[in-house]
């Protein structure tokens, strides 16, 4: 084994989550190591569309969370440049009904008292907005903060932004504790590192982090689908996505969920999800999940009925019983912080996450309560 | 008599023809399903009936073969125990609790779906040529050698008036043979294996006499039409403004480098270039059979590790038409038995057996021979594109390893798009692995080809296209 590497604070994972905390814990002056088993954005970051929504959150540490965290992607934004391929592109959500649009339209007004920008758009305006939806529709609400990275990139280029050094092909095996119990490094497969802090960025595998530092954490995977289109000149302008998508993310329930969300790119093709299935890691790719990802898409957008679909990928969310992230200390083992559990919303909270874990690491106050997100506000399992 | 089992047989190649015929012949009802109009592949490619092609044999070894092979079809058509459904795309097989569907577009718009039940699949799925990237590479005028040979063979055309054949592989000969044949001036055969491989691999290539024997007569063909193989040597660029001009041809040294000061300009309007096979496992990954590297894994019997899945032909390894024959009868004779609940008679296929392992140690001497050059990628200049889909260049794919830590082929495709466009990687994966310095992964396509949305989702659960009766 090589001479253990030495540092401030050791990120486990590479995704768009240990990314953005490597880094605001770089920029508060800390010396970072970044370690995946896999490559960078390998697991959940790289089988998403990369959202960056308030749309779908009611008011709440959540939607608190996405509210700092789109503040940062702005400036970051600004800062990246095109490299990320963000885009400022707003979301439209679509009632189908008129009882569907008085509960969205009372849903918007909730968040718009929390500070979401949340404008109701009925008739012609909304077929303004996206000109090639299905006819007869009674009308949405426009989401002008919501966004989208390519989130690959994103991942990429914050890396490389944060100056950390950078892992990959490392499978951290053990997590170091000191006779007190208190964190000092971790173990891989390659090596070991040493350092006073460890950040549990593992995303859908953060249960597994955890269990090593002999804690209990219940990330649980949740299965997702998403249908790639050929490239096409732009039609579809904004993020645009059934109402019911909001009680899906809400629900609790094992079995398949589809609701329709779909999205032009920068790039050309048309993205497709959202379907949400809890079948463990399960990789069988599933034909009535797509077929039904299918049928919502072309429901909302008839011309892409004869647009072609070349691909499909599926990922695994990191699904928490209560939808919430665990995110900061770990008050049974000194040193252990989390980043993880973000299910469907990683790459959007990312950058509130990092802001927040980096702020801890560096013994400042959090700028959000971090209570809701504690890490060890699960029942331990029973034996 | 629908009680027969069921069994569709994807691909009408040598492979898949030979399957279909040694389960029809014992018993099973068997649907061929295949893209092109009429049967015989790539291998027996047939001129469109409409070109009323006098001698289409002139343009193909084992015609002999064929023919069998063909009036054994007709007489299945004719009795009612296969079904050929041409024209038909596959893009995806379903495996249900207790049976399969295989889903098709039919052709040529492939816009319309068709969807076959069956009890069993035999995938017959083939292979397609590798092309390794080149500055200039993307010019037109620039084709396959497979490319070549299908104008020749399909629609008796031939593709320019002098032509460059270069690359590696067993196909390079033929194909210049063919071109100068139909009159085409061959200005260069260029082969990057050196003679000396042979000498190395001599062993299973000599104990295959009739193979040999075939080359020999390419050989001879070839220096009648003064086709001479410039071997250890590759095409290094292709210059051209709005289509090809010219090829630049360097020498190798024993290590796969290119020679500096060797390069040397040859004009030409068309280049013919291949760099070996791929096996097609699309079908076979979304059903989830094991694939041993880059092709399928089968059993003794041609059997995948998914209960109900045969493989047979170049899918589960590259070996040529004489193997596919010899694969696609153990694979259909072992369906045969095996979906009526009996042991295959062994005794029945043991010359197959034998035929088998020697194609597969002929094959497998080939691949020792004809390997692409070890520093191909060191004549890959920063601006060539590699991506053709998506338009990525090879200073892309080295930034994206360079610059953002990129170290396996799924992180440099998601950081590059490279591979995420029409062909789905399919024709740039190895070069882009290569460029990268990493080993190609096979990567995992959900649909074998493009399907309209409308298709995915009207499609319904019941077989619009029945089996044979």
């Amino acid at each position: 084994m090589s001479k253990p590497l030495t540092c401030d604070v050791v990120v486990i994972g590479a995704g768009m989550v240990g990314a953005a905390c490597a880094l605001y814990a770089a920029r508060a002056g800390l010396d970072v190591l970044v370690v995946d088993r896999g490559g960078v954005a390998g697991g959940t970051t790289g089988a998403g569309e990369g959202n960056i929504l308030v749309s779908d959150k009611e008011p709440g540490p959540e939607l608190e969370l996405a509210l700092l965290s789109w503040r940062l992607w702005t400036e970051l934004a600004a800062e990246l440049g095109a490299s990320a391929e963000y885009e400022a592109k707003g979301g439209v959500v679509v009632a189908s009904s008129p009882g569907g649009l008085t509960a969205l339209e009372r849903f918007a007004d909730a968040q718009r008292a929390a500070g979401v920008g949340a404008e109701p758009v009925a008739g012609d305006t909304l077929y303004a907005l996206e000109p090639h939806l299905a006819p007869g529709l009674p009308g949405g609400v426009h989401y002008p903060q919501d966004g989208q990275v390519m989130p690959a990139l994103a991942a990429a280029h914050l890396l490389r932004a944060s100056g950390a050094r950078l892992l990959t092909g490392h499978r951290v095996t053990d997590v170091l504790r000191g006779p007190d119990g208190a964190v000092r490094g971790v173990r891989t497969d390659r090596g070991d590192l040493h350092a006073p802090a460890v950040v549990n960025a593992a995303g859908t595998w953060g249960g597994e982090i955890a269990a090593l530092a002999g804690v209990h954490l219940p990330v649980l995977p949740r299965r997702g689908f998403v249908l790639v289109t050929e490239p096409l000149p732009r039609r579809i302008r904004h993020k645009v996505y059934a109402a019911d998508y909001v009680a899906d993310v809400a629900s609790d329930s094992a079995a398949l969920q589809t609701s329709p969300v779909v999205e032009g790119t920068a790039a050309g093709p048309v993205l497709i999800g959202a379907s949400r299935e809890r079948v463990g890691f399960d990789r069988t790719f599933s034909l009535p999940a797509v077929r039904a990802l299918a049928a919502g898409a072309t429901r909302l957008f008839p011309f892409l009925a004869d647009v072609r679909a070349t691909r499909a990928y599926l990922g695994f969310r990191p699904y928490m019983p209560d939808h919430l992230p665990a995110v900061g200390p770990d008050p049974r083992v000194p040193g252990l912080h989390h980043a993880c559990g973000h299910e469907g919303a990683g790459i959007g909270l990312s950058t509130g996450t990092g802001h927040l874990v980096a702020q801890a690491l560096t013994g400042k106050r959090p700028d959000l309560d971090l209570a809701p997100f504690r890490p060890d506000r699960f029942p331990e399992e029973a034996a | 008599m629908t009680d027969r089992p069921h069994l569709a047989v994807i691909g009408a190649g040598p492979a898949g023809l030979a399957a279909t015929l040694a389960a029809a012949a014992r018993g099973l009802r068997v649907t061929l399903v295949d893209s092109a109009a009429e049967a015989g592949g790539q291998f027996y490619r047939q001129p469109a009936a409409e070109l009323r092609a006098r001698r289409p044999q002139a343009l193909h070894h084992q015609w002999r073969v064929w023919e069998r092979l063909r009036d054994d079809l007709r007489g299945h058509l004719r009795a009612g125990t296969v079904r050929h459904l041409t024209d038909h795309h596959v893009w995806f097989v379903e495996r249900r609790s207790a049976d399969f569907v295989v889903h098709a577009l039919l052709g040529p718009e492939q816009e319309d779906p068709a969807t076959v039940r069956a009890d069993a699949v035999l995938l017959a799925t083939g292979g397609y040529e590798q092309v390794l990237p080149f500055p200039g590479w993307t010019l037109p005028g620039v084709v396959t050698a497979g490319g070549a040979q299908a104008m020749l063979k399909g629609s008796l055309v031939v593709p320019g008036r002098a032509a460059v054949v270069a690359g590696t592989g067993p196909l390079l000969l033929p194909v210049a043979t063919a071109l100068a044949a139909a009159g085409v001036d061959v200005a260069a055969l260029v082969e990057s294996a050196a003679p000396r491989a042979f000498v190395r691999h001599l062993r299973p290539l000599v104990s295959q006499p009739g193979k040999l024997a075939e080359g020999a007569l390419y050989a001879a063909r070839s220096a009648r039409h003064r086709v001479r193989p410039l071997f250890r040597h590759a095409v290094v660029e292709a210059h051209g403004t709005e289509r090809l001009e010219a090829v630049t041809v360097a020498a190798l040294d024993a290590e796969g480098r290119v020679r500096p000061g060797t390069g040397r300009r040859i004009a030409c309007d068309t280049l013919a270039v291949s760099h070996g096979m791929l096996a097609h496992t699309d079908l076979a990954e979304s059903l989830g059979c094991r694939l041993d590297g880059q092709v399928v894994h089968v059993d003794d019997e041609q059997r995948t590790d998914v209960p109900g899945v045969w493989a047979a032909g170049e899918a589960t390894g590259i070996g040529g038409s004489a193997l596919a024959l010899v694969e696609g009868r153990i694979a259909g004779r072992s369906a045969a038995a095996r979906l009526t609940g009996t042991e295959p008679d062994r005794a029945e296929w043991a010359t197959a057996l034998k035929s088998r392992t020697r194609l597969r140690e002929f094959a497998a001497a080939l691949d020792g021979v004809y390997r692409p050059p070890a520093h191909w990628s060191e004549q890959v200049t920063d601006e060539t594109v590699v991506c053709r889909c998506e338009e990525v260049t090879a200073g892309a794919v080295r930034a994206a390893v360079e610059d953002l830590g990129a170290g396996d082929p799924r992180t440099v495709k998601l950081l590059t798009r490279a591979g995420m466009g029409w062909c789905q990687g399919r024709i740039c994966a190895p070069a882009v692995a290569g460029l990268a310095g990493c080993r190609p992964t096979p990567s995992r396509r959900p649909f074998a080809r493009p399907v309209p949305l409308g298709v995915l989702a009207r499609e319904s659960d019941h077989p619009t296209e029945e089996g044979p009766s």
